[in-house]
């Protein structure tokens, strides 16, 4: 990681901070954004997202490590010095000035005549479609119309990293969804880079081009949104990212990329060792609900194979989920699409259920 | 359930909604808000009484105050009468002086005309004096008329006589003048007991001999109720006797009174014959005897001027103006202060207002964005003088800015004041300046800080994202969004300064008090308790009319108190 450092445009080198001396918000942290890239940062409350967009932004001091901006170290550089637009979370819009006037202020502080603010005011404020909003004032708005002002508010002096921490939090499943495709559009349009804090993962998966998840003030993995959800490095980001059955057992042999695992219950398994080698360390498996078939035809011939049963059937119109017991555990999960071919399995009936070795990640306990 | 529901959508279809007992539903939530209303206004019944009782009351009364001049009538009620036919041009004729005699005795008599005299020397200094000698006189005027009628019959001594003259042996009482008597008498004492007089006029007498009637009513109606004594066993006063020279001094009394069958009617014959013996000059010369300013044209000028029972003279004194015959004119120049006074009270109040923004906003902003221990304890220091006494704090004040004192010494001490050269820091505009913004601090620092509290540091935070330094943050989002709680602690402030007493009375010397020292010394040691009204009444504008203008430019909804 520190190796990419060099041709990222925003960059961590092992970064530090700590609030009272005593413990680590943020400890080690390396992160490269590359240009117009679409960076966001996923992770559990308190994780430290909030307190890196800080340092970022200038708000905040790192106790340790170098920030780089373009290249160049921004440790001693003010906030207002930094150029860079920010979104916050509940927007931050100047009460007391109309929407035009909170537009403009960004271009007055930095000297701009009257016309090209007005002609730059006009055009930001096109771009997030609230042209006839100008001369009210924030408290006049929605939620989501408030939302878009900052979002105008950030873009309008034109900085190359906007950085945006949970800028939406506070509005409906609907009007979120909607905003989050403008936004991606919009960041990409103008190819800003951007990083963007969240901890709404289906936010984080659809809008991003690469997702940091934090936990315990590290990156737990850096990967685009697909690597992340089908190939997690760890048991944390496999348990945070989009849901999975685990079980927990002992490696017994590893062999042409697949281990065998034995699980506490004493079935055995296929699975991908990810970050496990040795036979007898103890290991975490991970299984995607909707990996898992039951439908002989479909698996190896060798492949290994549990016994199930099956404890509950829910119907959830695109897709059936089926609860299943299975190897000492009752809450494992099975997704199936709705096809129409496709099998409803009844409480009680007993199936045997396997998988590809690829699909089960064999990760730390 | 069924039954309620179908009656409901029957109700609503037909006429008006029906509550579940029949009654119609307006009327019935009408009754029960009116119950809830009852039950509020019971539970402030007690607040709302002594609010009234201690706060809306005075007020009021202090509006009325600065207004009501009903002294004048009240105790010259003759007088006035008389006076309005004077023209003003020179001294008044006869008649005044002789409404004046009798209106006077009366008042002396009650020991009311001091009072009168104290009221109409606010307006011509030496009324009051002239009312006092003239009151101690008045008895020697009568005199003068009781000495001639004792001559001539000494029945005239007798109290009895006069008891049976006057109830005409006990014939048809005269009750218009009783009441009329009654009702002046009971304006002029305030507190004269009601009860059984033991006399009545004799219409008869008082058809005969009007003046003296009415003189001797007066007596009877002050020896009884004023002085708890029998009328019969006193002896008249001396006006009485005047009264007498007055109705006799008429040919057509002279000649009624000869065919008068009455008690005492030869007496009265015998008198009406001495009719030439009684003093010449009439009152007039009696009163120019006494004193000479009697012939003043000032002074019944000002008893002409403030003879209505309401003026607006308080208030033109309060700004340096006075009533006088011809109009409204400014008063002398040695007693024009209160428009400085007000000035003064304006301009202090604006500096003081200015001094606590000045201090109290830093304050306001450590408050609102410290750690919260640390704030907590920068608090409960803003808050330890309203745990201190006033005067304990403005005496500190003493102590450290007087000419011996802390600073002074300090000064002197560091070589940065000369000894000689002490510097003058109290007892002037600067130590009451100094003292009060102490004292009002943290009536501005509260309100400031409240409304800084829910402005969110990621407004700044925000602004300078943006490109703004700290210091247009600061003035361009941050100041904008605290200016409630400005307003809020200048209202608070300003108002609570253009009426404070204790602090300038204690360090303001002589040029640093407020107009409300000037309003406790008329309340409490001239007792010109209307100017006090007058002066007080302008203050109470004077905020409202600030309020109002407050409201109009700031909007009193963006005032924050908390
Ligand atoms: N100003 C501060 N002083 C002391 N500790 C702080 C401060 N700000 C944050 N912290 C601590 O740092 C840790 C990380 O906080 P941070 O705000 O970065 O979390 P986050 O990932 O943004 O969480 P969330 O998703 O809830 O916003 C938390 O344990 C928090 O208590
Ligand atoms: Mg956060």
């Amino acid at each position: 990681m520190t190796n990419a450092s060099e041709n990222g445009f925003v960059v961590f080198d092992r970064v530090q901070k700590s609030y009272d001396g005593e413990t680590l918000v943020v400890k080690d942290l390396n992160l490269s954004v590359g240009r117009g890239e679409f960076l966001t940062m996923l992770g559990p409350s308190g994780s430290g997202k909030t307190t890196c967009l800080m340092m970022l932004a200038g708000f905040e001091t790192a106790t340790h490590g170098d920030i780089l901006l373009g290249g160049k170290p921004i440790n001693n550089i003010p906030p207002h010095k930094r150029g860079i637009g920010m979104v916050f979370q509940n927007y931050a819009l100047f009460p007391h000035m109309t929407i035009a006037e909170n537009l403009s202020f960004p271009l007055e502080v930095r000297k701009i005549g009257k016309s090209e603010r007005e002609e730059k005011v006009t055009r930001a404020l096109g771009m997030v479609q609230m042209e006839t909003f100008g001369g009210r004032r924030p408290a006049q708005l929605s939620g989501g119309q408030q939302q878009r002002v900052a979002l105008a508010r950030a873009l309008v002096f034109e900085p190359e990293l906007v950085l945006m921490d949970e800028p939406l939090g506070a509005l409906d499943k609907q009007l979120r969804e909607h905003m989050q495709f403008e936004i991606t559009n919009l960041a990409h349009e103008l190819g800003i880079t951007t990083v963007y804090v969240t901890h709404d993962q289906t936010e984080a998966l659809t809008m991003s081009d690469n997702v940091a998840v934090f936990d315990d003030g590290r990156i737990q993995q850096l990967a685009a949104p697909d690597k992340l959800y089908e190939e997690p490095e760890n048991s944390f980001v496999a348990q945070f990212i989009g849901e999975n059955n685990t079980m927990l057992g002992t490696i017994q042999s590893v062999e042409n990329g697949v281990a065998v695992v034995q699980l506490d219950s004493g079935d055995l398994i296929d699975t991908k060792p990810i970050n496990v080698s040795k036979p007898g360390e103890r290991t975490r498996v991970s299984i995607r609900p909707e990996r898992v078939e039951f439908n002989k035809d479909r698996l190896h011939a060798d492949a290994h194979t549990l016994k199930a049963e099956v404890v509950e059937f829910i119907y959830m119109g695109d897709i059936f989920r089926t609860k299943l017991k299975v190897a000492g555990l009752d809450d494992f999960i099975i997704k199936t699409r709705n096809a129409p071919d496709q099998r409803r399995l009844q409480p009680g009936e007993m199936i045997e259920i396997g998988w590809m070795p690829e699909d089960c990640r064999a990760l730390d306990a | 359930m069924s039954d309620a529901s179908t009656s409901m959508s029957d109700a609503s279809t037909a006429g008006p909604m029906l509550a579940a007992d029949g009654t119609p539903l307006k009327r019935s939530l009408r009754k029960a808000l009116r119950r809830e209303k009852m039950r509020a206004l019971m539970l402030i019944a007690p607040l709302l009484f002594f609010i009234l009782l201690t706060f809306i009351a005075p007020i009021a009364d202090m509006l009325f105050r600065s207004v009501e001049n009903q002294i004048v009538s009240n105790t010259l009620p003759r007088t006035v009468i008389a006076l309005d036919d004077w023209d003003g041009q020179e001294e008044p004729g006869e008649k005044v002086y002789q409404a004046l005699y009798f209106d006077l005795f009366v008042a002396a008599e009650a020991k009311e005309h001091t009072k009168l005299g104290t009221r109409l020397n606010y307006e011509e200094t030496g009324i009051s004096s002239l009312f006092r000698t003239t009151g101690r006189r008045s008895d020697d005027i009568g005199e003068a008329y009781q000495d001639v009628f004792e001559d001539v019959d000494p029945r005239f001594k007798e109290a009895g006589f006069w008891y049976d003259m006057m109830t005409a042996g006990g014939g048809e009482p005269d009750t218009a003048l009783m009441s009329e008597r009654l009702g002046t008498m009971n304006r002029l004492i305030a507190d004269l007991a009601s009860g059984d007089i033991g006399f009545a006029p004799a219409a008869e007498i008082s058809a005969l001999l009007p003046k003296t009637a009415e003189a001797y009513t007066d007596f009877a109606i002050f020896t009884a109720l004023a002085d708890g004594d029998v009328v019969a066993e006193e002896d008249p006063w001396e006006a009485v006797y005047a009264a007498l020279g007055v109705d006799l001094a008429n040919a057509e009394t002279r000649d009624a009174v000869q065919v008068y069958e009455g008690p005492g009617a030869d007496a009265l014959r015998a008198a009406a014959a001495a009719a030439d013996q009684l003093p010449a000059g009439g009152f007039k010369s009696a009163f120019l005897d006494v004193d000479e300013d009697w012939a003043s044209q000032g002074v019944w000028e000002t008893i002409k001027t403030y003879s209505a029972s309401y003026t607006p003279g308080y208030f033109l004194n309060s700004v340096d103006l006075e009533l006088s015959a011809d109009g409204i004119s400014p008063r002398d120049e040695d007693q024009q202060i209160y428009i400085l006074l007000f000035k003064r009270t304006i301009f202090m109040s604006l500096t003081i207002m200015f001094s606590c923004i000045l201090l109290g906003y830093p304050i306001a902003w450590l408050l609102a964005n410290l750690p919260v221990r640390t704030s907590n304890l920068l608090l409960i220091l803003v808050l330890l003088p309203f745990w201190t006494s006033l005067l304990v704090r403005t005496s500190a004040w003493k102590v450290l800015l007087q000419q011996q004192g802390v600073i002074n010494d300090i000064l002197v001490w560091s070589g940065i004041v000369d000894d000689a050269n002490r510097l003058v820091m109290i007892n002037n505009q600067f130590g009451t300046i100094v003292a009060m913004t102490h004292i009002l601090l943290p009536f501005m620092i509260l309100p400031l800080y409240s409304v800084m509290q829910t402005i969110p540091p990621s407004y700044l935070r925000a602004a300078k994202s943006l490109g703004a330094t700290n210091w247009t943050a600061f003035w361009r989002v941050y100041f904008p969004q605290s200016v409630p709680g400005i307003g809020a602690g200048s209202i608070l402030v300003f108002i609570l300064s253009i009426g404070y007493y204790i602090t300038p009375e204690l360090v303001g010397g002589t040029t640093g008090t407020f107009i409300s020292n000037r309003i406790a010394y008329h309340i409490s040691s001239s007792l010109n308790w209307g100017l006090a009204a007058a002066l007080g009444s302008i203050l109470l504008a004077a905020v409202l009319i600030l309020y109002w203008a407050y409201d109009k430019i700031v909007g009193i909804d963006n005032v924050k108190l908390g």
